[in-house]
């Protein structure tokens, strides 16, 4: 492969150039860029960029949206995927957003640069929002597969998509699960005071309020918190049947299990942000009964979705962390817009973008006027005996027949 | 780097006309010269650089000239931000001219500093950089919780969709076509970011040889000898956080037309310590080296976001460690390195570098007076 | 009643919060009551010591110790690395800075953070790891208030570090070296103090400290990530600060009232002000508190009243 060796070379030197000297390790980059899209001429290059904090608190996380991506494209390599009667090699355009909305904006800017034909992207609502604009400015399209603020597709943009419920669905869910289902009476909410716990907790307080529960107490702390005694405490005076907390595992670990240890009594409940192998994993005991929802249908119960956890686990040496699985469908998701459009370029395939109905490892993926999940499907979990186990699958008229399946699914999986 | 600070410095000294033609040149080519070598997303890394130029002169005068170690800076260019925003978004509904709005969000944050600066007269070096720390988390939970029970911020969720820096009829929000040439959103707020940059450093420089300016440098210095001259050391000390609150806002009103987003997240203590850094790594009280020091503050990590990854393929064949995580380590060491390297700053202040000689004395005397 | 039961608790968790912030902050003020330097980077060296400990705990457990010989193995391990790390921190980002401009140690500070989380980050992972619970931690009930084993051992083991350091420093040859350097150093060398060596023992005292401090954090949360230095050495610096920097009594004071003012200003802020505010401005009020007792005691509360000048 003279191509590798060349590409290798002006890599090379490139690097050369930059610890040599301060100014010019600039036009290195440029090397670098040109010399990965070599190849034989008849391959198209779709390039997909994806963005996420690889850095900071949320690493792990984003490390994790970017595997997913990963995962996608190169089964859709391995797979040998046709567009316009080309054959199509995808690359991934992977950056650091440090989940920083001003260093999202300067990647979305390059990954524009990059003429990167689609994004998956960004993970925090306060990155995917900045950068949506400019994505949108440029005519790229966006799908983020983990954003939920109502803000982000409200803005107005035809380039924003996400496949992951956002804070009104499924705050509203979660709300008529506790003041339903589980006939919460009087309820606690916290949350960390961030774009998306912030906006989680208002519309489950909406919902559980509508469902005739009655909010006690409405604390806060912060995404960086680990004690949480003084808040609970206070809680703990107000004798509350459930505590909703809207943030993420890091957060939910320690405030479960301070929780216990005070001695409150309240069953404990999360958004997406607290079904992640980790909450059972750090909280032990202490998690067990814990409810928290994820949008779309259970993976294992999902056509390919228990295929798609052991690949990836088998992989990257790792459990899936939250949102890889959305990740792998927004990737097809694009992909599989550009060969109804039979062809890669933005402009062409957006239009088949925004009439997507593909069937997805986390759901069915049909998407509204806004870019919005239609009646996206959330499922509510429980911690059983130390594992996530399903226990209702609500809305998603899209998909009826499947979130039944759900339901019958559920019962022999919380059986074993 | 060496090389580029040496050549500047010559060119000073040779013709000082001849280098500022070459300069001004070379700033107006910039944004060109950028997008096509490295394309448009660096031309946005030359705006924030601009930005936080603006930021690291305005704490300049408090750090710099006045010695007063702030470490909430940022606060200011919170509110200039937040000002920008509530008065030109559809948040409110209100889409106010960026000439008026500009003004009152760099006045808001001057009101600030003087808020920040009223109490806090009495404090001294750590005693002063906690409390200004602390104001700027105070501004920055209030920014984050004032969304209820009355919606003023729109909290954790920041504020979308807002306006355009416009003067007259000409936005900067899209590219506009002059004298045969197209200028992309981007290079507008370059040039105009330029001209705030410029207009500020000129600024700085007739306050440096005012009688204010050495007032500042004489509370620096001693503040008891300053007071004992006959210098008014709260009033002028007072003018130090109002002024460089002043730019600070200012340049926040920019960043929030810039960016059309804005929340609170932006404004965090790491931030405040990113312009500290700028102003001690580039050379305290000297208007070269913050500038030199915002400069490379906001490209070397971008650089390293390039250089870590074919760096390492280069070094082992493969990539060891993920590139990600090598960026900011090389950061950090290379704020250690240069540290060690140049106490003073980079480009550090001929009339610093003199005390330099003495400091050891004072240091000394510092470690007796606070170490009980 | 259940109103003073909450009290109650609410004080338990301020003192437990505090002596955590306590441990932390002595760290700060014995290298600042030396040598006038706010070490930045404290806060990782807590990071580094739950992170090693966290690793010797794996290793000793899969070689079948006993829990307790697991526990005081891996407390040592802790506190061998970060005083191994102190002194090269000292060594190499402080010492040659000793006569530098003021803020310079500033920014080396700042930078050896970043090595030290990003280090970290590649060594440990991103992730959140859990942090086994080696001892039974029994709950005690007190008066309707639960506090449990591991956190009567944090308050129990801040006194003692304290009582021993304030031993140390007023007890001992080497202790008076430490205050012959902090009072005047040219003065301590001509009367035979190796400063140098003074320097470098308070830096690794001080990050022993901040090793136990981190394995009763992690013992007591039950999580460890690379992260957790950074939010606990600002609190730390905070207390140090309200304390009187510089003096161990003050750190002590500092940190068991910033502690308090946390937990009472989060448990009562929202009633006492009808609901406007909530425990959302839990750190504001701390930060007022800080401002108001320096603005009437501009040392902060135990700090010695420092001469007119800069």
């Amino acid at each position: 492969m003279p191509n590798k060796q060349l590409s290798l070379l002006s890599v090379l030197l490139s690097a050369a150039v930059l610890i040599a000297c301060g100014k010019s390790e600039n036009s290195k980059s440029i090397a670098a860029t040109t010399a990965v899209a070599p190849g034989a001429e008849e391959v198209l290059v779709v390039k997909i960029g994806a963005s996420a904090p690889l850095t900071g608190p949320q690493a792990h996380i984003g490390k994790d949206n970017e595997y997913g991506t990963r995962m996608a494209i190169d089964d859709a390599n391995a797979k040998g995927v046709m567009i316009g009667g080309r054959k199509v090699r995808l690359e991934l355009f992977s950056e650091d957003d440090q989940s920083d909305p001003r260093a999202a904006t300067v990647v979305a800017q390059k990954l524009v640069d990059a003429k990167v034909n689609g994004i998956i992207g960004h993970l925090n609502s306060g990155t995917t929002i900045p950068a949506s604009r400019i994505y949108s400015d440029n005519g790229i399209p966006q799908i983020s597969p983990s954003a939920t603020a109502v803000g982000y597709t409200a803005q107005g943009f035809k380039t924003a998509f996400r496949v992951m419920a956002n804070d009104a669905q499924q705050g509203k869910v979660l709300g008529e699960f506790a003041a339903k289902n589980l006939g919460a009476k009087k309820i606690a909410v916290i949350d960390d005071r961030t774009a998306y716990g912030q906006g989680l907790a208002d519309e489950f307080v909406k919902a559980a309020q509508a469902g005739g529960a009655q909010i006690v107490a409405r604390e806060f702390t912060t995404d960086k918190a680990i004690d949480f005694s003084a808040v609970l405490t206070s809680i703990k005076g107000k004798n509350p049947d459930l505590v909703f907390f809207g943030g993420m595992d890091p957060q939910g670990v320690p405030l479960v299990r301070q929780l216990k240890a005070l001695g409150l009594p309240a069953k404990f409940m999360m958004g997406d942000g607290g079904y992640t192998p980790k909450l059972i994993e750090l909280a032990g005991a202490a998690a067990e009964g814990t409810y928290a929802s994820l949008p779309g249908v259970p993976l294992e119960q999902m056509p390919g979705g228990r295929d798609f956890s052991q690949r990836y686990e088998a992989r990257f040496k790792q459990a899936i962390q939250l949102y890889a699985p959305y990740c792998y469908d927004a990737v097809n998701v694009m992909i599989s817009a550009m060969q109804k459009a039979g062809s890669a370029e933005p402009a062409k395939y957006l239009p088949e973008l925004a009439k997507t109905e593909y069937d997805g490892v986390t759901a069915k993926i049909v998407f509204d006027d806004k870019g919005d999940l239609k009646g996206g499907a959330i499922t509510l979990y429980q911690v059983q005996q130390g594992k996530w186990q399903p226990l209702q699958t609500m809305g998603g008229q899209a998909m009826a027949g499947q979130s039944t399946d759900g339901l019958a699914g559920g019962a022999p999986a919380a059986a074993h | 780097m060496r090389n580029v600070l040496e050549q500047v410095l010559q060119c000073n000294k040779r013709n000082a006309w001849v280098a500022a033609a070459a300069l001004a040149l070379l700033l107006l080519v910039l944004p060109f010269a950028t997008d096509t070598l490295l394309g448009r997303g660096w031309v946005r890394i030359v705006d924030f650089a601009l930005l936080y130029i603006m930021l690291a002169l305005g704490l300049n005068i408090v750090v710099g000239y006045a010695g007063l170690l702030d470490l909430g800076y940022i606060a200011f260019f919170a509110v200039g931000a937040y000002c920008y925003a509530l008065l030109g978004s559809p948040l409110f509904g209100l889409h106010w001219p960026f000439w008026i709005v500009l003004p009152l969000g760099a006045l808001l944050a001057c009101f600030f500093g003087v808020l920040l600066g009223a109490p806090t007269l009495r404090l001294r070096g750590d005693y002063l950089a906690i409390v200004t720390l602390g104001f700027g988390e105070i501004i920055r939970i209030f920014l984050n919780n004032l969304n209820a029970p009355v919606n003023i911020t729109n909290g954790p969720q920041g504020i979308s969709l807002i306006d355009p820096i416009q003067i007259g009829g000409f936005s900067l929000g899209t590219a506009h076509e002059l004298f045969g040439l197209v200028f992309p959103s981007v290079y507008l707020y370059y040039y105009l970011f330029l001209a705030i940059a410029l207009l500020i450093i000129f600024a700085s420089l007739r306050l440096q040889d005012s009688r204010i300016g050495r007032a500042w440098m004489a509370i620096r210095e001693d503040e008891v000898a300053a007071h004992a001259m006959g210098i008014n050391t709260r009033n002028v000390k007072l003018l130090a956080f109002a002024m460089g609150a002043t730019f600070g806002g200012a340049a926040g009103g920019l960043f929030a037309g810039f960016q059309g987003f804005i929340s609170p997240e932006s404004f965090s203590l790491t931030e405040s310590i990113m312009v500290v850094c700028m102003v001690v790594l580039g050379g305290m009280g000297n208007i070269g080296g913050v500038v030199l020091g915002g400069v490379l503050l906001v490209v070397l990590p971008e650089i390293l976001r390039h250089g870590a990854g074919p760096a390492q393929q280069a070094l082992f064949g493969k990539t060891v460690v993920d590139p990600e995580s090598l960026r900011m380590l090389l950061f950090g060491l290379a704020l250690i390195l240069v540290m060690l390297w140049r106490p003073a700053g980079l480009w550090p202040s001929t009339q610093r570098q003199r005390e330099l000689t003495s400091a050891s004395a004072v240091r000394q005397q510092d470690a007796y007076d606070a170490g009980k | 009643m259940a109103s003073l039961e909450t009290l109650l608790q609410q004080l338990i968790n301020g003192l437990i919060q505090g002596s955590v912030y306590a441990l932390v902050a002595l760290g700060y003020t014995m290298v600042y009551g030396i040598l006038g330097l706010i070490n930045f980077a404290h806060g990782e060296v807590v990071m580094v010591g739950a992170m090693v400990a966290l690793t010797m705990t794996g290793i000793l457990t899969a070689a079948g110790l006993p829990p307790l010989v697991v526990l005081l193995l891996s407390l040592m391990a802790a506190v061998a690395v970060c005083m191994l790390l102190g002194y090269g921190m000292e060594r190499i980002a402080y010492r040659p800075l000793r006569n530098a401009p003021r803020l310079a140690p500033l920014i080396t500070a700042i930078g050896i953070s970043i090595v030290l989380q990003n280090l970290a980050m590649i060594i440990w992972g991103r992730e959140y790891h859990a942090f086994p619970a080696l001892l039974p931690n029994t709950l005690h009930t007190l008066g309707g208030a639960v506090i449990n084993d591991v956190q009567i051992v944090i308050v129990l083991v801040a006194l003692a570090m304290m009582a021993g350091l304030l031993l140390l420093v007023h007890r001992t040859r080497l202790g008076c070296a430490m205050r012959a350097v902090a009072e005047n150093p040219s003065a301590a060398t001509l009367m035979g103090v190796n400063n140098n060596a003074v320097i470098s023992i308070a830096f690794m005292v001080g990050s022993a400290l901040a090793a136990v401090a981190g394995v009763m954090v992690s013992a007591n949360y039950g999580i460890v990530h690379y992260y957790m230095g950074a939010i606990l050495g600002l609190k730390a610096f905070t207390a140090a600060v309200l304390g009187g920097i510089g003096n161990l009594r003050g750190a002590m004071l500092g940190g068991v009232l910033l502690g308090l003012i946390e937990s009472l200003g989060a448990g009562y802020i929202g009633d006492l002000s009808g609901g406007f505010f909530g425990s959302n401005y839990q750190d504001v009020f701390a930060f007022f508190v800080l401002i108001a007792v320096l603005i009437f005691r501009p040392s902060g509360l135990l700090g010695e009243r420092v001469a007119q000048r800069a």
